[in-house]
């Protein structure tokens, strides 16, 4: 195999499982060693650079950066809470109004038009506004935060840690337009704007249009999304005591604990799919079981079942999940007779979709099958140069923090697009690597790995969350528990740094790697040689790291799976051949190509 | 600061046939300078035993004073142990094991504890071929106390300060030869591929087993003109031949040319296969391993592998006699059996 070239920023950005897998790259060891550190502001102006929304997605985060932590990989071993740790930061970083930046107060001349004022538009806006940009933001609710405010519950997201993030864009002399649904694009684009982004979302809920009953019952049978935003902006106060909740993902458990807030007492969640394979995170469908909602799996919904012009309950047939050869799962029928449930009220939230009615289709953007718009993956820009897409709108539902991601990269092409350069050129990252060796057993970093079990974020008591619909359930961790949980983190961004130069093939990291990670051994091809290593490296999809040639012929290969980053290798090598350098990648924001 | 080893291993760490992988066979974390090569050498300790099924309990591990002799507490840190008094581990081993020959012996000793303050000892055990493996972690030097040439330091090497050694060094190897040892190698701490084959083994010959390591003081004795350096070791050394171990009940499968190839049974039923052996030695003939040591002498090679066995070795217990069952299992009529054996056997000297 060839030497492991580190200097390609990408080796260590895999290496930072947690990092990399975030879709925003958010530097996550950086500011859990702040937390750690009791450094709160500054580990939330890390967070707040990179994801813009830390207090709101310290709580709501899809949190893929968790399933992808190192330390989930050991024995016995949950990964860091990453999500929650996050949440700390933002709740005690006391005032940073002097950390954020200004609106410069001479613009450079450039409009830029924001459809919808969802997590993606004011990523843009916080992106361009900084670097002069005029910002025109338009949206048809009262408030910003999009689905943010519509759909995530006060329960799970307080009011005023959705406004503090959400203002603290619009004070940087955004250009609001609220109230003000966009009807046409023709019309925007008429309008003179170097550049529209357009971050609408997925608005439409998915329904149920063609089952029995559907429309008989309508009265009692809502859609949950839009439920949800009725809710949110206070029109509706109440639902029935019986709910059946349909659908299996995270709007589901936000409309089954919604609705035992206003009123539902026997609460049920059923869902077409087994249980293990519901779309929801698996914290919140603990949450909903844990407010005595049952979820009801395998169960496919036939019709429903109306009385003297009444939603009185709905008929389901019972599934189960048979898997093909290429594991494709199909639900087929057990052949029981159909089971009837009793409700009162019925929410759908059996997904959302796109929608974009106010699109003229002769515009020049190109819509696929699905109705959804073609976009760049890269880019995101629309078959229109001037037109950019991002969040839900763009490729897809998906979540918060992607929608932040796409954001940061449509800004970056609305940017270049207006700096009349090629928004194929995208900025490269900003890295750095340097030495945190301090003396002979002593580091920059805390390399003393924590033995502590993942730490449990306390809630308020049901009996009082239950009946305030505002109230919030989780609680945070206390401080004390946040620096436990913060040294739970392994610091891999502390990279091990090899020089074969030095090396004398004492073969003392080898004794010493707690998890067996280095081998000296004879070179080969990749796979034989994950073969040939103390422990063989049988999880490809991490990385392994190759010197060169050493003295005796031999080469040195790190696995980079379950290395704790514990430095003991740097410690007992005689002569620093290892190194544990600390590695920072920051994505790069708009404003590089000036 | 980090100094402490954390608690996770690889989660597909391999076990052995006793359900143990190696950590079950570990010690403490090593105090010894970072890139001795003593920790090399207990950790070829830990990977033998481990490959081996040794249960842990069945090893004692013995040592002396010094550098090689703090290494007990940093492999196999559930065998019994003993750390004695300065070059007198050969006696406290002697004891232990006529006690008890059911234990696998292990003695770790160094140059020091061995060639200097210990020969004596060293000496005599080697005549009685008391059953046991005898490691000497052997770097050239007092690593201990600031690194002032040992016995085994070669003439004309240089310490660290600039001084030529003017005496001879003493060969330990052909020394056990001479006094009749059965089990005689020398590796190099850097050559883990020799070295845990050798020290399998040596742990399966029924007799006194030498296994003279070369082993670098990277504090003292790494240095330019040291002939117990990483790299003047791994310049100048010269292996018999490449060895395998092949357990008892096990299939010998071999890819090497069969005239390259030499077995060698073990008493305990295990093989020693060695390949693409030097020419004119061989390892069961004690004049052609004098030879090819002398060889090597002259031309600075530092011959390496095992170099010589004799597999009919009779051992302490055997040319004594004594008992099977270890001591602490003899009742007390056995082992007190009163007044009227005593009688009897005063009878016989009258």
């Amino acid at each position: 195999m060839e030497p492991t070239n580190i200097k390609d920023p990408e080796y260590f950005h895999k290496v930072v499982d947690c990092q990399y897998a975030c879709p925003a790259h958010t530097p996550v060891p950086e500011y859990i060693r702040l937390i750690a550190a009791e450094k709160y502001a500054a580990a939330y102006m890390v967070n707040w650079e990179s994801n813009v929304f830390p207090g709101i997605l310290g709580r709501t985060c899809d949190r893929p950066c968790e399933p992808a932590c190192r330390r989930g990989r050991l024995e016995n071993e949950e990964p860091v809470a990453i999500c929650r740790l996050k949440r700390v930061a933002a709740d005690n970083k006391g005032d940073i109004k002097s950390l954020l930046p200004k609106a410069p107060e001479k613009k450079n001349g450039k409009k830029i038009a924001l459809i919808g004022a969802g997590p993606s538009s004011l990523t843009v806006a916080r992106d361009l506004s900084v670097i002069g940009y005029e910002i025109h933001l338009f949206d048809d609710q009262s408030k910003g935060g999009g689905m943010m405010r519509s759909q995530i519950p006060s329960f799970r997201l307080p009011a005023e840690v959705l406004d503090g993030e959400v203002n603290q864009i619009l004070d940087l002399g955004i250009h609001t337009h609220f109230n003000n649904y966009v009807s046409s694009l023709r019309e925007v684009l008429s309008k003179g704007y170097d550049a529209v982004f357009v971050g609408t979302g997925a608005p439409r809920g998915r329904d149920l249009k063609d089952l029995q009953g559907r429309w008989d019952g309508a009265a009692n049978i809502h859609i949950g999304i839009e439920w949800l935003a009725s809710v949110a902006f206070e029109h509706t106060h109440k639902i029935g005591e019986k709910v059946i909740v349909l659908g299996g993902g995270n709007t589901a458990m936000d409309c089954c604990r919604t609705s035992r807030r206003l009123g539902g007492k026997d609460v049920k969640v059923i869902v077409r799919s087994p249980f293990e394979e519901m779309k929801a995170s698996p914290w919140e469908k603990e949450d909903a079981i844990h407010e005595d909602i049952p979820i009801i799996d395998n169960h496919v919904p036939k019709s429903f079942v109306v009385e003297d012009g009444k939603l009185i309950g709905m008929n389901f047939e019972k599934v189960h999940a048979v898997y093909d050869e290429q594991g494709k799962r199909s639900l087929q029928p057990t052949g029981e007779p159909e089971i009837f449930f009793e409700a009162d009220d019925v929410l759908i939230a059996i997904g959302q979709e796109n929608s974009f009615p106010w699109i003229e289709r002769d515009l020049g953007i190109e819509f696929d099958k699905w109705e959804v718009p073609v976009v760049d993956k890269t880019t995101f820009v629309s078959g229109i140069p001037n037109v950019f897409f991002g969040g839900d709108s763009a490729l897809g539902p998906k979540n918060v923090i992607t929608a932040v991601a796409q954001g940061h990269q449509a800004a970056i092409s609305i940017d270049l697009f207006c700096s009349k350069k090629n928004i194929n050129n995208r900025p490269a990252p900003f890295t750095n690597l340097y030495s945190t060796k301090m003396g002979i057993h002593e580091w920059a970093y805390d390399s003393m790995v924590s033995n502590d079990e993942r730490f449990i974020v306390p809630q308020a008591e049901k009996a009082l969350t239950l009946t305030d619909r505002k109230k919030e359930v989780e609680l945070g961790f206390s401080l004390p528990v946040a620096f436990k949980e913060a040294e739970r983190c392994l610091n891999c961004d502390a990279q091990t740094v090899f020089f074969e130069s030095k090396c004398i093939e004492c073969d003392a990291c080898m004794d010493i790697c707690p998890t067996n990670c280095i081998t000296f051994t004879a070179n080969a091809e990749e796979e034989e040689l994950r073969e040939r290593l103390i422990v063989p490296a049988h999880n490809k999809e991490q990385s392994i790291m190759v010197s060169d040639i050493l003295q005796t012929g031999r080469v040195m290969v790190k696995d980079e799976d379950v290395c704790l980053h514990c430095g003991l290798c740097a410690e007992r090598c005689p002569t620093s051949a290892w190194d544990m350098q600390k590695f920072l990648y920051n994505t790069t924001k708009a404003g590089a190509c000036h | 600061m980090s100094y402490t080893r954390p608690k996770f291993a690889h989660p597909a760490l391999p076990k052995n046939k006793l359900g143990y992988t190696r950590k079950e066979y570990e010690g403490s974390l090593t105090t010894l300078c970072a890139g001795c090569g003593h920790d090399s050498i207990g950790a070829a300790i830990v990977e033998a035993c481990w490959e081996m099924n040794i249960e842990p309990h069945k090893v004692a591990k013995l040592s002396g004073i010094g550098c090689s002799s703090k290494t007990p507490a940093y492999f196999l840190s559930n065998s019994h142990g003993f750390n004695s008094v300065h070059g007198r581990m050969p006696s406290v081993a002697t004891g232990a094991n006529l006690a008890n020959k059911e234990l696998i012996y292990l003695g770790v000793s160094g140059d020091g504890d061995t060639a200097s303050i210990g020969m004596g000892q060293f000496v005599h055990v080697i005549r009685r071929n008391l059953n046991m493996t005898y490691i000497v972690m052997n770097n050239g030097c007092y690593g201990l106390t600031k690194g002032q040439d040992s016995a085994t330091a070669d003439v004309g090497s240089k310490n660290k300060q600039g001084n030529i050694n003017m005496f001879e060094g003493i060969d330990l190897c052909a020394l056990a030869l001479e006094l009749g040892a059965t089990f005689v190698a020398q590796s190099f701490s850097g050559d883990k591929a020799q070295l845990v084959p050798l020290i399998q083994a040596a742990m399966s010959h029924p007799g006194f087993a030498l296994i003279n390591v070369l082993s670098p003081c990277v504090t003292f004795n790494n240095n330019v003109g040291s002939t117990k350096s990483y790299d003047y070791v791994r310049e100048h050394v010269h292996a018999t031949a490449t060895l395998d171990y092949v357990p008892p009940m096990e299939e010998i499968t071999t890819a090497y040319d069969q005239d390259e190839t030499k077995l060698v049974k073990m008493h305990d039923g295990s093989w020693l296969q060695l390949h693409k052996l030097s020419q004119a030695w061989n390892p069961e003939d004690k004049v052609s391993t004098m030879n090819a040591l002398q060889e090597a002498h002259k031309k600075n090679k530092i011959l390496t592998g095992l170099l010589y066995v004799d597999e009919s070795s009779k051992d302490l217990h055997e040319l004594l006699e004594t008992s099977d069952t270890p001591l602490n299992l003899l009742p007390q009529s056995a082992l007190c059996p009163g007044q009227e054996k005593l009688d009897a056997i005063n009878a016989k000297f009258r």
